[in-house]
Order: structure tokens, then sequence, then C-alpha cells
């Protein structure tokens, strides 16, 4: 392996101090990048990619970096975005017929962001049709396969992104995040993902899905490349009027501190007693966990247990609101000003009704159909209006549970990645799968998604959940538990 | 909440611009039930009193200064436009009966 | 026939769509432009692109608080942003962005000046036989315009329609009135009232030929004396304000036709066409009008703070109802001087300078409702065009009441001074308009007429007054107009009957 191949393989920071050192070009690791998901192009994880605009900007970049001026410490990286991060001039399909000759005319938040601090933006991940979905099975480029295992889900819906960072494409990759797609993803692939706090990152640009749920968010290789991600993406953007006009804090400086403090000593940690039931969990996976709350409490964390006692509601009221908001989000596709047209309508509802059926998969249909049925006169009190008032009261859990610690640790998901195929004619089973990840959409939480071992050769996630704009304590536990006991899973092992 | 029939998502599918097959109406019919049957487990919460809550939290109202931007180039507006009429937007006949 | 058709009163009330007076749109930073190419004023968020979002215009709620004020109604502390989901190729994103459970601003009243049965022109004559009437206002809320689909053949072709979202984003109040209107002079009445008012207040041009201000009517009607409010129509979009009262009266006969036939009023949205004077059934409303009102997600509820409601209300300009009644009351105009010298802002604040400036509110009055209008209306211009100010009106009314300038000649100098402006004083002098008041002077003249006319002197000292005015124009005559008219008939009468 040359040395280039070997730092694409490592983490954002490790790439950034070959490119410091000249040890190698950004055009080097650009290229590197593009060999590898031609390598990987079974994996379908990247769906469409800008390998000339990309090398033209790594030699930009490499002229800063010989000068001594890099733009930020993701100047000359490579990087992905999931297909429903908009940038100008690129496709943006989401995954679906409907959007697949769609051009955007202008850059999300985060592209524009992203492009200014130098990073290279090569190209664009498979995800879940309009982010519905927790196996990225459900897209019109045909299912992404974990890395691991290709037999099985690399999970959903930011499940490209997971796979690409997996495999070694790149070391950072944008997702978005609704009800755990970027967490879930993650723990699937062993990377780690980071859902910031409701407001945190501008939704411009992000397509929607539901958007007082929608976030969007990093997954990389460590907790410290979450963080300096963050660090770039977050911030007020005045074109998102749910955007939080909070300053931000250094999350990658701050870790650095935390790091010279040393042990976690003073913080405590929930464990919410409905997440840790043993039906429904797999016992791998509850063993790494408890592994890995042991792991912390060496580094100085206390542990209690705690009760979120809506648990058992959060499912249900997700899918209300998400179904909802997302029958109305969707409403804009039909093919009108832009995306797919029927061919020949015969008068203008036919246009609408055969642009949009032949344009959304099953799965998109059903949860347009369920959602405009939650707003529909009669049952929007019965539905959208109980599923808001849950929504507080799931909202108050936390805000209780917060009084008494400063984090929350709970297993990523319920069981590991699952093979493709066997949720894909049973809905309510695929929903019930993102069990322990809704609940910070719900609450508007930062949650972070990390490796911690593996379980039937696949690996494990644990998940951090932090009060309202408190990354920081989870982003330092996380880093603290990588530092102490690297569960990093590295990269999987490849048939040659 | 009440049991999803048949008729009920075809009046849906009409809401909602979907043209739906007999046989996609019933295997939704099926879907929406069971999901339906699921979020029924929301029927026995309490939630007497408690204020619906719309987002994440509430910001002060976000305001834009009344400056008016460069529209977007009319070329680019229609750019992806399935068709076009010059910097206008192409569709069947429109028939008044609403706006 | 007749006498059994008017057993029926008609019940109206008005929701009106006007565009709020902003640079750019209520939730995109496009300009505001009438008269463009098509999708020439539009931003990505008009043109509902995947990923845009909505940010609420600031001037937005500043008008819609005058606008609050301004009908005496309460501005809600908070309001929320609903979207109103439908399919239409003019709503780009397949739903409206209005205000549905927590509009802007709730409950108020304006006042319009109705004659004793509410039966003829409403729009006041003189004093005779009007009062006030309060008409309730139900809400005002915020919401977004839709764009244009285009028909015309020539354009789009036969088969289809071309989509302009120019006009998509463009902010609207709709102020929804109370069925409080019982005629269709009343609800023109009520439609010119509101409209002066948004427009003193700036919160609308409510140009209707624009599109700026429209209006639908819910017409329903009753027996005489019943309480119930019997089924309601909706005529849409009524774009002038002769349409709207056309439409109330022919969809009120065709109400009563029905009934008298025996039938029933179904409730269904009406298109009035005014070739015909006929409204006819456009779409029956049916329970498949369902538009799914939720909270939008995107947008943060709307909260006004009390100190906000404040300031605004101590900016807020004398409503034209107020100064109506203050132009009367305290400047001792008649009721019809006041309605018109109240119409527009312009002409008051005009009106309320000059009146000040030479302390003759009446004459004052006279000389804009008569002369001042007319010569803007042989113009066609507006008042703003010309080059007259308050001071040179005052001036010239100031030289009037001292004797020094006639009104006949004054009414020469005028033309002059609204086109051209000026010093009337230097400009009478210049013309040699100036009064004669030395006594000896106009002796010299009267003596002269006396003597050329003595048969009409013998008439008139055989006790025959009419041919009085024949000598003082005569009079007039030789002195060009510069003697004072009171004088001359004085000297007149002195000399002849002596």
């Amino acid at each position: 392996m040359s040395l280039v191949e070997k730092l694409l393989a490592g983490t954002l920071g490790e790439q950034r101090e070959g490119l410091d050192r000249r040890d190698i070009s950004a055009r080097e690791l650009v290229a590197a990048s593009f060999s590898r998901i031609t390598a990987r192009e079974s994996l379908t994880a990247v769906v469409s990619r800008r390998d000339e605009a990309a090398l033209a900007s790594a030699e930009a970049s490499d002229a800063r970096i010989m000068r001594g001026e890099p733009l930020s410490k993701l100047d000359g990286i490579p990087i992905l975005l999931k297909d429903n991060i908009v940038q100008a001039g690129e496709p943006a399909t989401c995954a679906s017929r409907i959007l697949g000759n769609f051009v955007s005319p202008y850059d999300a938040f985060v592209t524009e962001r992203l492009a200014a601090a130098g990073a290279i933006i090569v190209g664009r991940t498979n995800m879940d049709e309009f982010a519905m979905g927790s196996s990225t099975e459900n897209s019109i480029y045909g299912p992404s396969h974990n890395p691991w295992d290709e037999t099985r889900t690399c999970g959903g819906s930011s499940g490209g992104s997971a796979a690409a960072v997996a495999a070694g494409m790149v070391p950072l990759a944008f997702g978005s995040d609704t009800g755990g797609s970027i967490r879930q993803p993650a723990s699937y692939c062993g990377v780690v993902g980071l859902k910031p706090s409701y407001g945190r990152v501008s939704r411009w640009g992000l397509v929607a899905f539901a958007s007082s749920l929608d976030q969007i968010g990093p997954l990389a290789r460590s907790v410290s490349d979450c963080a300096l991600a963050l660090d770039l993406i977050a911030g007020h953007d005045a074109k998102d009027s749910t955007s939080i006009p909070e300053d931000i804090p250094n999350w990658s400086g701050d870790l650095e501190k935390a790091r010279a403090a040393g042990s976690l000593d003073g913080l405590a940690i929930g464990l919410p007693r409905e997440y840790f039931v043993e039906e429904g969990v797999e016992p791998g996976i509850l063993a790494r966990v408890r592994e890995a709350i042991t792991t912390l409490e060496e580094a100085g964390a206390s542990f209690e247990e705690i009760s979120l006692p809506h648990t058992a509601y959060t499912i249900a009221t997700y899918y209300l609101i998400a179904t909802a908001e997302a029958s109305s989000n969707l409403a804009r596709f039909d093919g009108v000003r832009y995306g797919r047209r029927a061919e020949q309508p015969k008068d203008l509802n036919d246009l609408y009704e055969r642009s949009r059926s032949e344009g959304f998969s099953a799965e998109v249909k059903r949860r347009i159909l369920l959602g405009t049925y939650v707003l529909s006169a009669g049952y929007y009190d019965a539905y959208y209006v109980k599923a808001q008032r849950v929504r507080t009261l799931i909202r108050r859990d936390f805000e209780a549970a917060f009084e008494s610690c400063d984090a929350i640790l709970t297993p990523t998901t319920p069981e590991v990645a699952f093979r493709l195929g066997s949720k894909s004619d049973d809905p309510l089973s695929m929903y019930l799968s993102d069990v322990y990840t809704v609940s910070a959409n719900l609450a508007g939480l930062p949650a972070l998604s990390m490796p911690c071992g593996m379980s039937e050769g696949m690996p494990v996630g644990m998940q951090l959940l932090g009060p309202p704009l408190g990354e920081a304590a989870i982003l330092r536990i996380g880093d603290a538990y990588e530092r102490r006991c690297d569960q990093s899973v590295g990269l999987p092992p490849e048939k040659s | 909440m009440s049991r999803i029939e048949s008729k009920d998502l075809t009046r849906m599918a009409v809401l909602a611009r979907l043209a739906l097959g007999e046989d996609e109406i019933s295997s939704m019919t099926r879907d929406l039930e069971q999901i339906l049957g699921y979020v029924a487990t929301l029927e026995g919460l309490d939630t007497e009193g408690v204020p619906p809550t719309a987002q994440g939290f509430e910001l002060a109202t976000p305001l834009r200064a009344d400056v008016p931007e460069t529209p977007i180039d009319p070329e680019l507006a229609v750019a992806n436009a399935p068709a076009r009429q010059g910097t206008a937007f192409l569709v069947p006949k429109v028939l008044e009966e609403e706006g | 026939m007749a006498s059994e058709l008017d057993r029926y009163e008609i019940v109206i009330g008005l929701e009106v769509h006007t565009h709020l007076k902003t640079a750019s749109k209520l939730f995109s930073p496009a300009p505001v432009l009438y008269g463009e190419e098509p999708n020439h004023s539009v931003h990505a968020i008009d043109l509902a692109l995947p990923g845009v979002l909505p940010v609420l215009n600031e001037r937005v709620v500043e008008l819609a608080i005058r606008l609050g004020l301004a009908i005496h109604g309460t501005v809600n502390p908070r309001s929320v942003f609903a979207r109103k989901n439908y399919f239409y190729p003019d709503l780009p994103k397949g739903y409206q962005i209005s205000q549905f459970e927590d509009p802007v601003v709730s409950g108020g009243w304006l006042e319009i000046e109705v004659n004793g049965k509410g039966e003829g022109k409403s729009a006041s004559v003189g004093n005779a036989k009007t009062s006030m009437r309060r008409i309730g206002i139900t809400r005002a809320h915020l919401e977004e315009d839709a764009g244009k689909s285009i028909h015309d053949v020539a354009i789009a072709g036969r088969d289809d329609s071309c989509i302009d979202l120019n006009r998509a984003g463009v902010p609207l109040l709709e102020i929804v009135s109370e069925p409080d209107l019982r005629s269709a002079q009343e609800a023109t009445a009520y439609l010119r009232e509101l409209r002066a008012i948004l427009r003193y207040i700036g919160v609308s041009d409510a140009d209707m030929e624009k599109g700026q201000f429209r209006c639908d009517a819910n017409v329903s009607i009753r027996p005489h004396g019943s309480q119930e409010l019997g089924t309601r129509t909706e005529v849409k979009n009524l774009n002038s304000f002769s349409n709207v009262e056309d439409a109330i009266e022919a969809e009120a006969l065709r109400q009563r036709e029905l009934i008298a036939d025996g039938g029933e009023v179904v409730q269904a949205t009406m298109g009035f066409d005014p070739v015909r004077r006929r409204t006819s059934v456009q779409r029956l409303k049916e329970n498949s009008d369902d538009y799914r009102y939720f909270p939008d997600p995107d947008l943060i509820p709307l909260r006004i703070d009390p100190a906000q409601i404040e300031a605004v209300r101590a900016e807020l300009p004398e409503l034209p109802g107020d100064k109506r009644a203050r132009f009367e009351s305290e400047l001792g105009l008649s009721g019809y001087d006041a309605g018109v010298l109240t119409a527009n802002r312009g002409l008051a604040d005009f009106f309320e300078q000059t009146a000040k400036a030479c302390s003759a509110p009446k004459a004052a009055a006279n000389w804009m409702t008569r002369d001042l209008l007319r010569e803007l209306k042989e113009r066609d211009v507006e008042l703003s065009e010309m080059a007259i100010t308050p001071h040179i009106l005052a001036s010239m009314i100031r030289l009037i009441e001292e004797g020094r300038l006639t009104s006949r000649n004054a009414a020469q100098l005028f033309p002059i001074l609204v086109s051209e402006g000026g010093d009337p004083e230097a400009l009478m002098i210049a013309r040699g308009l100036e009064a004669v008041s030395d006594s000896g002077t106009i002796d010299g003249f009267v003596d002269a007429v006396i003597a050329g006319h003595s048969d009409v002197v013998e008439q008139i000292r055989g006790g025959d007054d009419k041919p009085l005015n024949f000598l003082m124009g005569q009079v007039m005559k030789a002195s060009q107009g510069k003697a004072d008219p009171g004088q001359v008939r004085q000297k007149l009468i002195d000399k002849i009957r002596g």
C-alpha cells in the first residue's frame, strides 16, 4: 500500500498532517480517493462524481498549501455529500426518479461553507429516496452494500456516506438525520456519525424530508474529525429561520483542551432504563455497550440509571410528524418547474398524478399517503396534534433527565446491520429499527454514534445524547473513549 | 382513531395527486392499517393540557430586512423545466377553478 | 313578483386581498415588480427549488401592525404561519404559506357612510340623510400571493397554459369582514373606505388595475327580520368596484329567483361575467376541499412585542374617518367638502397646510374642491405633479381676503399658479389685476356707466333690482375686473337711488 493509500484509509487528522508535511499532495489524495471509489463501485456508495472539477480544486489547494496558506483544516481533503445536499451545477436526485435530471442552480449553506474551506467535494452518495428508509435499498441507483459484509445493508438513509467512509473512499462525508439517518448507518458501518442539535446547522439547500426533524451532520473515522467538521458547518444562517442565532464554540479546540485535562471526572452519564431491555436488543450489542460503560467509568465518568418514560411512544410520534411534514414537503415535486414529467399528459391532473406516481417509489408514496391522512379533516387532532403533544412529553423526559446527568448513553441500534432485502416487505419492522435514534430528533438533541466493538463480525455502535446545544459534552466523552480504548474498527477486510 | 379503508386511501391519493392501481390501493391500505394500528398506542396516553411542540424550540421570529436582491437569471430559473415557452413554464391548459 | 323578491335582504361579507407595499417578497428577497417578463423577478425560493427555505420580511410585520391599529383590531402577540396544501400550477410549493388558526390581527371595524335605509348611492351628497355605520372585521392575516397562469392562446397555444411566478410570494394581507353589509352599495362603500385607509397608512397602493386590491364576496339572502344567515355563495376575483356592485346584485337576484322557484341555494364558488352581468356556479364546495392546514415547520411563530405596537401607533397618521370628523367639527367644513378632501392623504395634507397658512379653511376648501380638483381632472394629473403648493394657494386666498384680488381675477391667475407656481402677488401686479380700491376711480367708472344706461337706471329707480347685475357687470368690465364687486354694488345703489 502506498503512503497516499494508507493515509486515505486513515483519519482526516492524519491526512491533514500528511498534506501539511508535504508527504502527499491534495491532488494525489483526491486522485487516490477516486481510484478507491472506482475500486469499490460494487458498494454503490457513490452515485455521482466530479473528477475534473475536484482535481482542479485539489490543485488550487496544493498551491495554497505550498504557500503555507491553507484555508482551513479541510483544505485539500476529499469529501462526499449525500445526494440531498445541493451543489450548484451538480445533480441532486435524492435517489428519486422524479429528480432524475435535476441540476441544482444553487449551493446549500453547508456546501458553500465546505467549498470556502477548501474541502474537495468529490461526489455525491447514495441514500434512501428522499431520506425515507433505514437501509439505502430504496434508491433508483440500487442498494448500497455494507463494506463489512456486502450481503448486508449499510443502513440508511445516509448509507452511501457511511459506506464510503467505512470503505476508505474519503475520511469525511456528510449526511442528513431525520430519525437516525446518520447514526444508524454510522453504527452499521463502524464509523462515527454526529447529528447536531436541531438548528445548529443550516438546512438551506438540504432537500426537506421532515423540516422540524432534519439536520445535516458529518460521518467520519474519528470523533475529533466530526468535531472539526462541525466547527466548519455549524453557525447561524439568516436563510434558515430555524437556525439558532448562537455563537458557535470551537469544538475541535475544546477537545484538545479536554484531552490535556485528562479524565472525565465529574461527568455524569445517564443510562435510560427503557433502552437497556433484554428483549429486542441483541445480546452482542448489550455486551459491547456494557464494556464501553466500564471503559468510560475507568476514565472517570459516573453512571446512573435514568428513566425516559415516554420511550414507548417515540416511533409512533415520529412517524406521524415526519410523514405529515413530508406529505407537504414533497408536494413541490409536481413535474411543472423541474424534475421528471410524465410523457404526454392528457391534462393537468394527469400530469400531476402520473408524474408523481411514476416518479416516487412505493415507500415514498406510502409515507405521503400516511402523512396526508394524518393531516386530513377529521384526523388532524387525533393524529397530528396528538403526536405534537406527545412530542412535548418526550422533550420533557429529556429535560428532566439532563437535570441529573450531562449525557445519556444507549446502543445506537437494537441489532447489527441486517441482511439486504430482509425488511423490504415489512415497512413497520423497518420503522421500528429506529427505536433508539428518533427521540433525539423529536427533542432536538445532539447525538453521536461511534463504534464500540464487533458482534457477529459486524460493527456495533453506541450512542451518546446531549442536551440541546450540548455537543461539547458528547464529543468530549466520545473522544475520551476513543483515546482510551481504540475501538474504531478500522477498514473492513477486503476480498482480494 | 378509526380503521382506514380503501375508500379513505383513494381519497388521500386524490389529495396527494397520486394515481394508484387497484393492487396498490389494497396493499397500501393494508400497510397503513398496520402502521396506524401501531400508532394507536398513543391513544392511551393522556395529553390533556400538554401544549403541542411544532419545533425543537421556539426562537424569536427571524426577520429579513426588506431589501430586494437580484432575481435569479430567468434562463436558469427555467433551465430544469420539462416544458417551457420563452421564460415561462408550460403546462397543459389550466382550467379556472382555484386561485 | 317584485314584492315577493323584496321580502329578502342581502347579507354580504367581503374578503379583500391587498398587496403590501414592500420592495421584496414575503418570504424571499426577490423584488416585487409589476409588468415584468415571465419569471424575471423570482428567487430560488419562489421557484420552490428543492432545499429552499422561507424567511419573513421584516417590513411586512410593521405594515400588518399599522393595518391592525387602523381598523381598531387586536394585533396578536403571537401568530402562526400555516401551510395550506393544494395543487395548482401557479402554486410552486404545492402549498401556500398563510395564517389559519392564529392570524396577525383579530377583530376590528371601520365605519362607512350610509343613507337612511342602506339603499341607493351611499356616496355622501351633502349632509342629507346619511349616517355612519360600523362594519365588523373578523380578522386580517398575512399570506403569499400565487403566480399567474397565462391562458392567452397567442402565447401559450390552444392546449397549454404558461406559468409565470413573478407574482408568487408577493405579500398579501387578507382582510375578512363580518357579514355586516346589506347592499351592493354598502359593499363598495366599505371597499372604498378600506382602500382609503390602506393608502393613508402606506400599507398598500391598492391599485385594482394592477391586481393589488382584489375582492371575493360572500353573498346570502334571508327574509327581512330574520336573524339566521342563509346559505352563502362566494363570488370570486372581483377586480373593480363596479364589478363588485354588479356581481353582488346579480348573485342576490339569482338566489332570490332560485328560492322563489322553490329551489335552494347550495354552497358554491361563483364566477361573474361582467358583460352579461350574471353569476354562474364555478365549483361546488364539496367535502373534498381539504387543505390540511398545519403550522409551517420552516417558520417560527411571529411574535410581536407590545412596545413595537406602541411605536407603530405613535407613528400612525390620522385616519380618513377621524380627519373627516375633525375637518367638520374644528374647521367648519361641510360633510361633502370634508369627504372630498379626505379621500386621499395628499389632498388632505395639502388642504390642512393651506388652511393653516391662510387662516381661511372654508375658502381653502372651496378653492380645492371646486377649482383645484377641476384643474387636475382636466389635465388628468395628480396633485403632486403640479407646481402649486399650499403656500401659493394660501397666498392667493389671503390676497382675496384682503380685498386686493377679486375672485374673478383670481380665477384667471389660478390655472397659471397650478401648473407653473410662482408668487401670486407678483403675478397679480405684473398682470395688472390688483383690485382698484381707490373710491374716486371707482366713482368714475360708476358715473360713466350710469350716464350711459339711463333707461336701465330708470327701471331700477322704479323698484326693479334685476338690471342691477347688468350695470355691475358693466362697471366691472370698465375696471377690467379690478374693482371690488361689493363696493361697486353699493355705489350703484347709492348713486341711483341716492
